[in-house]
């Protein structure tokens, strides 16, 4: 038999033609009835999750305006937070001043140390210790915010005095250590103290993906005759690049929104100190924190506001960071 | 430039489990010699004793002399990296720094040894790629990351990377294992070129890949799981498929076992 009529005779009488809707679920691979309740299932969790932020962003932004709208101030520059008074003026000036200052002080000082701890538990620490000291951070993270501000008034902010002192004396002349000799609850204490709490996410996080480097990477570095500091440089810092930047911004977001920490350190006041080391500002959550107890309805629509703006710089903060990562998307060893 | 290897002595051990055990060997300059031999008979961590890649093992442990030229590399005092500049290593999946673009996965090497000129950087990668016959494949993407490239490429890319630095010896395990026969056949003609330079050990499962590049021939083996590996023989590749001393070299080229 040749060929031709083999596939001839083997050619079946031609199926019904499946409808539109048949053709696409069977692209989905739902067509059983498990997998039609598993993908009902999960859509329905991915609806929910749009609809409960769409939610929030609505009440949000409905209690915002009513506020904003009688604010005798502009909202955004008043270095004031009077909601009682007739008329109502407040601004977030101070505020959003207060919490990006404070994250950027924290970032500074948590990041290098997070990825300097995370390369010596991944690359140089005998595993007998590296288990005991990742606890140790693990542990770290697990304290209440409110007793790191504990701490951090009662024996931190006493502390820090020593050093504001150094710094006045050498580094006065720039102005932002210029220290006027009134106590240490300012700008760069609670800077550090949010540093010390987002420490442990970004350690374990970094860990996480510096432990991921493939083996292959690194012995391709050593082989060419790296170092062990040359094989972290060539290979393990790049591949993890994007997940450093990813753990940075779980630090982040936990260092804008702290709130009873930043409470209990600072005492606030509504004005920019040009000195990281005179006490007062405030943060968005320290400021809603310390307000929201006593404030009437309006007051609180203000505080609503000023939430709002919180929302607005957390989400321009990751969108900035994942065009970081993006950018280099290529290079990511993602497609390795 | 290519240097003498001389083994004597050599074991090697993974924790207390000794994984090759009394090993010497010569291996001429300007050669090919090629390790054959079951898997787990210790050909690979033998190769990786000769550059002192096992010791990054964790428990890795060697004894024994390796001597290059009139060097001992495993002498009290000399350091395992500079070591790992003179002798360079090609490995089984192709491994190009994915964060890095063509060029600079070829200067990676160099940028170690010290800092060069732009316009001599420029010369290095491009005679280190011509000389792994990638040059003419690579030249418009420069730029563009190493990883992007084929299997076939990323593994000259990988020989680019480890001539640029002029080792005095290449190690390759089993470099085409994981490549087409195109590919494969690319390697093998350039190893056949890089020979004229340097001083090339080859790890391979494929005999035939040892019968047609290499001047010389090792057959390691066995005696059984768990015990170390042994070198049976070492001989020109010619006699080593046509007429071995030993059994078992002939029972395993004609496929006999392994």
């Amino acid at each position: 038999m040749d060929i031709t009529t083999q596939k001839n005779t083997a050619t079946p009488p031609p199926a019904p033609q499946p409808t539109e809707a048949e053709r696409k679920r069977a692209a989905r691979g739902a067509t059983r009835p498990g997998d039609r309740i598993f993908l009902g299932l999960s859509r329905g969790s991915g609806i929910l999750l749009l609809a409960i932020m769409a939610a929030i962003a609505g009440f949000l932004t409905y209690r915002a305006v009513l506020a904003i709208s009688k604010d005798e101030g502009n909202f955004l520059t008043t270095f004031e937070w009077n909601t009682g008074t007739q008329p109502p003026v407040f601004g977030i000036a101070v505020l959003a001043y207060g919490t990006v200052i404070s994250s950027i002080i924290a970032m500074v000082i948590a990041v290098p140390i997070s990825v300097a701890i995370a390369l010596f538990l991944t690359h140089y620490a005998p595993r007998r210790l590296s288990g005991p000291i990742a606890y140790v951070i693990d542990l770290l993270a697990a304290v209440p915010s409110i007793v790191y501000g504990l701490w951090g008034a009662l024996i931190l902010v006493p502390q820090m005095e020593g050093l504001f002192g150094w710094l006045d004396d050498y580094f006065g002349w720039t102005g932002i250590f210029d220290w006027q000799g009134g106590p240490a609850r300012s700008m760069l204490t609670v800077g550090i103290l949010l540093a010390i709490m987002i420490l442990p996410i970004i350690t374990n996080v970094s860990r996480e993906v510096f432990r991921q480097v493939p083996q292959m990477h690194e012995e391709a570095a050593l082989a060419l005759g790296a170092t062990r500091w040359e094989v972290i440089r060539m290979a393990v810092l790049p591949f993890g690049r994007s997940g450093v930047i990813s753990a940075s911004m779980l630090g982040l977001g936990r260092a804008l929104g702290e709130t009873m920490a930043v409470a209990t350190v600072l005492s606030p006041d509504f004005l920019i100190h040009a000195s990281l080391l005179d006490p007062g500002g405030g943060t968005f959550a320290q400021n809603i924190a310390s307000k929201f107890g006593e404030a009437d309805t309006f007051g609180r629509d203000a505080l609503i506001a000023s939430g709002l703006v919180l929302f607005v710089i957390t989400l321009l903060v990751n969108g900035a960071a994942r065009m970081i990562i993006a950018r280099r998307k290529e290079y990511s060893g993602a497609n390795a | 430039m290519a240097k003498r290897i001389d083994v004597s002595g050599l074991s090697a051990y993974y924790g207390s489990f000794r994984a090759i055990e009394d090993i010497s060997m010569t291996v001429e300059p300007r050669s090919v010699t090629a390790f054959i031999g079951p898997s787990g008979c210790g050909k690979s961590t033998f190769l990786r004793t000769l550059n002192r890649m096992h010791e990054v093992t964790p428990g890795g442990r060697v004894e024994g002399k390796v001597m290059l030229d009139d060097e001992n590399l495993y002498a009290a005092g000399i350091d395992p990296v500079s070591v790992r500049r003179e002798v360079g290593m090609v490995f089984q999946r192709p491994n190009p720094f994915p964060t890095m673009s063509v060029y600079d996965n070829v200067a990676a090497g160099l940028k170690l040894l010290g800092s060069y000129k732009k316009s001599q950087l420029d010369d290095i990668v491009e005679k280190s790629l011509r000389g792994a016959n990638l040059w003419n494949e690579v030249k418009d993407r420069l730029n563009k990351p190493g990883s992007g490239l084929s299997g076939g490429q990323q593994q000259r890319l990988c020989i680019a990377r480890a001539i640029a630095v002029e080792p005095n010896v290449l190690l390759m395990d089993e470099p085409c294992s994981a490549l087409d026969p195109i590919s494969t056949l690319a390697i093998e003609d350039l190893i056949g070129e890089l020979k004229e330079r340097f001083t090339i050990v080859i790890v391979t499962h494929n005999m035939q890949q040892a019968a047609r590049v290499s001047d010389r021939t090792a057959f390691f083996n066995l005696a059984a799981v768990g015990q170390p590996g042994k070198l049976i023989e070492i001989d020109d590749t010619e006699r080593i498929f046509s007429n071995p001393s030993v059994q078992a070299t002939e029972d395993y080229i004609s496929g006999r076992f392994g």
